[in-house]
Order: structure tokens, then C-alpha cells, then sequence
């Protein structure tokens, strides 16, 4: 029995949707951060659906980039975390709220 | 049988990453994270992408997973008293509306009924999906990417140590 394209997709934007409640609602920063993964995670699993449904190798080597960027792009937030709980004392991001209006 | 164990591991990654945001401890949602990137390596390996797969116990659950649980620990998190604020009415009736378009749009990619082909012949010389063949692509048809990722990293790692620097007085 074979697996549904649609099952993947649907798995794909149930993950997706999770990590965009999760950004949305939260306030600590590191958590926000973890959606964000999460997120992308929900976007590989895309990818790769599709790469194996229309045959192609174009979806696993742009997986591959995406992982390259995740893993740049949590190396410079947390250290933007870091240095922000360093002057502030908290990670909570309501009360990062210097250039509100 | 492979839905059987898509069925599963799809089970596992939906409930542990449901359970990532609702955790009042940093810690815990971490850990639900790996579990979801576990759950979700196993579905790679389905998916015949088993360079992927590899690359993502290693590189995602085991080295991304482990700096943010660095960081956590670093900062010492306390717990969160209040993680939930209420929505407004504005706020419940955009999600309302939000997901009825996209309930319709899953039916409409559910009802295609398309189902993926069965692994029979390889169809790249190599292996779809294995570590040669997504290394041979990297290096002739996207050489170019690959030479700016490794830019990115080295981008990264520098902003990081800036960043994350004591400022010496």
C-alpha cells in the first residue's frame, strides 16, 4: 500500500502550522527561535515529498542548502540572544519594546 | 507496511511538536524538538533521501539541538508563570478565516488522490538519494550554491563570536 503525496503535505503543513502557532503566541525568545525550526523542518519534509514524487534530485540538494542556513542562521540568533539577555536580563521579547511606537 | 510506519512516525513528529509550544520550560520544548526531528529523519529515510536523513541526525537533532541546549542552560531560563496570553475577538475570527482557506486547500490536494511512485529502477546512475549522488551534484551542476554556503558559514561564525564576545574594559 503505497503512501499518499497528499499524506506528507498534509504532515508538512500540520508541522508548519505548529511552529507558526508557536511563534506567534509565545514570548520567550529561545522558544520562538525552536518554531522557527521547526518551520523549516515542516519545509524539508516538503522538499523531499516532492523530490521523490516527480523523481528529481533538485529537492534533496536544496534540502541540503536549507540545513546549511538553519544552521547559520541559529548560530547568529543565539548569539544575538546571548548578548541581548546580557544588557537586559530576560529573554522575554514583550519587554523588548524600545523601538515600539 | 510503509504506511504502517509513516503512520507512526508521523504520530510521533505531529504530537512531539504540539507539545514543543506549549512547554513552560525551555528545556522540555528542546527536547520535543528532537524527537520531531527524529520522527522526521525516520520519514527521510522513506522518502529515499538518505543523505538527507544522515545530515539530519547529525548536523539538525545533534548539533543545532545541542547549542541551542547550551544556550538555555547558559542563561538559566526559569520557568515561564504565564506562557499563553488570551487572543482577542480581532484575532480569533483571522485564525477562523485562516484556516477554513486552508482546510479547503488541503481537500483540494487530498482529493488529487496522487500517490507517490513505487522504488523500482534507479533512476539516476548512483542511486536517488544516496551520499554519491547528491555529492556529485554539488560539485558540477551546483557547484556555485555550495562555494557560497561555505561564505555563510564563515559569515555566521564570525558574526556569532562578535556577537557573543565580553566586552573586555
Amino acid at each position: 500500500m503505497q503512501v499518499p503525496l497528499s499524506a506528507y503535505l498534509i504532515l508538512s503543513a500540520f508541522l508548519f502550522i505548529v511552529g507558526v502557532v508557536g511563534v506567534a503566541t509565545r514570548r520567550n525568545a529561545l522558544i520562538i527561535f525552536m518554531c522557527i525550526e521547526l518551520m523549516l523542518n515542516a519545509v524539508n519534509l516538503t522538499f523531499l515529498a516532492f523530490a521523490r514524487f516527480l523523481n528529481s534530485m533538485d529537492g534533496q540538494i536544496f534540502v541540503f542548502f536549507v540545513m546549511v542556513v538553519a544552521a547559520a542562521e541559529v548560530a547568529v540568533g543565539l548569539a544575538i540572544i546571548i548578548a541581548i539577555y546580557r544588557n537586559r536580563e530576560t529573554v522575554d521579547v514583550a519587554e523588548l519594546n524600545l523601538l515600539k511606537w | 507496511m510503509e504506511l504502517v510506519i509513516f503512520t507512526g512516525l508521523a504520530l510521533v513528529a505531529a504530537l512531539a511538536a504540539m507539545l514543543v509550544i506549549v512547554q513552560r520550560h525551555a528545556v522540555y520544548s528542546a527536547l520535543f524538538l528532537i524527537i520531531t526531528m527524529g520522527a522526521l529523519a525516520g520519514i527521510y529515510i522513506l522518502l529515499e533521501a538518505y543523505f538527507v536523513w544522515i545530515v539530519q541526525v547529525i548536523v539538525y537533532a545533534g548539533a543545532i539541538m545541542v547549542v541551542f541546549l547550551f544556550v538555555i542552560m547558559l542563561l538559566d531560563i526559569r520557568r515561564e508563570p504565564d506562557p499563553w496570553t488570551p487572543p482577542g475577538r480581532g484575532r480569533i475570527l483571522t485564525a477562523l478565516l485562516l484556516s477554513v482557506v486552508l482546510l479547503v486547500e488541503l481537500g483540494m490536494a487530498v482529493a488529487q488522490r496522487l500517490v507517490l511512485p513505487p522504488s523500482g529502477a534507479p533512476s539516476v546512475a548512483g542511486g536517488f538519494g544516496t551520499t554519491q549522488t547528491v555529492g556529485r551534484l554539488l560539485f558540477t551542476d551546483y557547484l556555485f550554491p555550495f562555494e557560497i554556503t561555505s561564505v555563510i558559514l564563515l559569515v555566521a561564525m564570525v558574526g556569532a563570536m562578535v556577537l557573543a564576545k565580553k566586552r573586555l574594559t
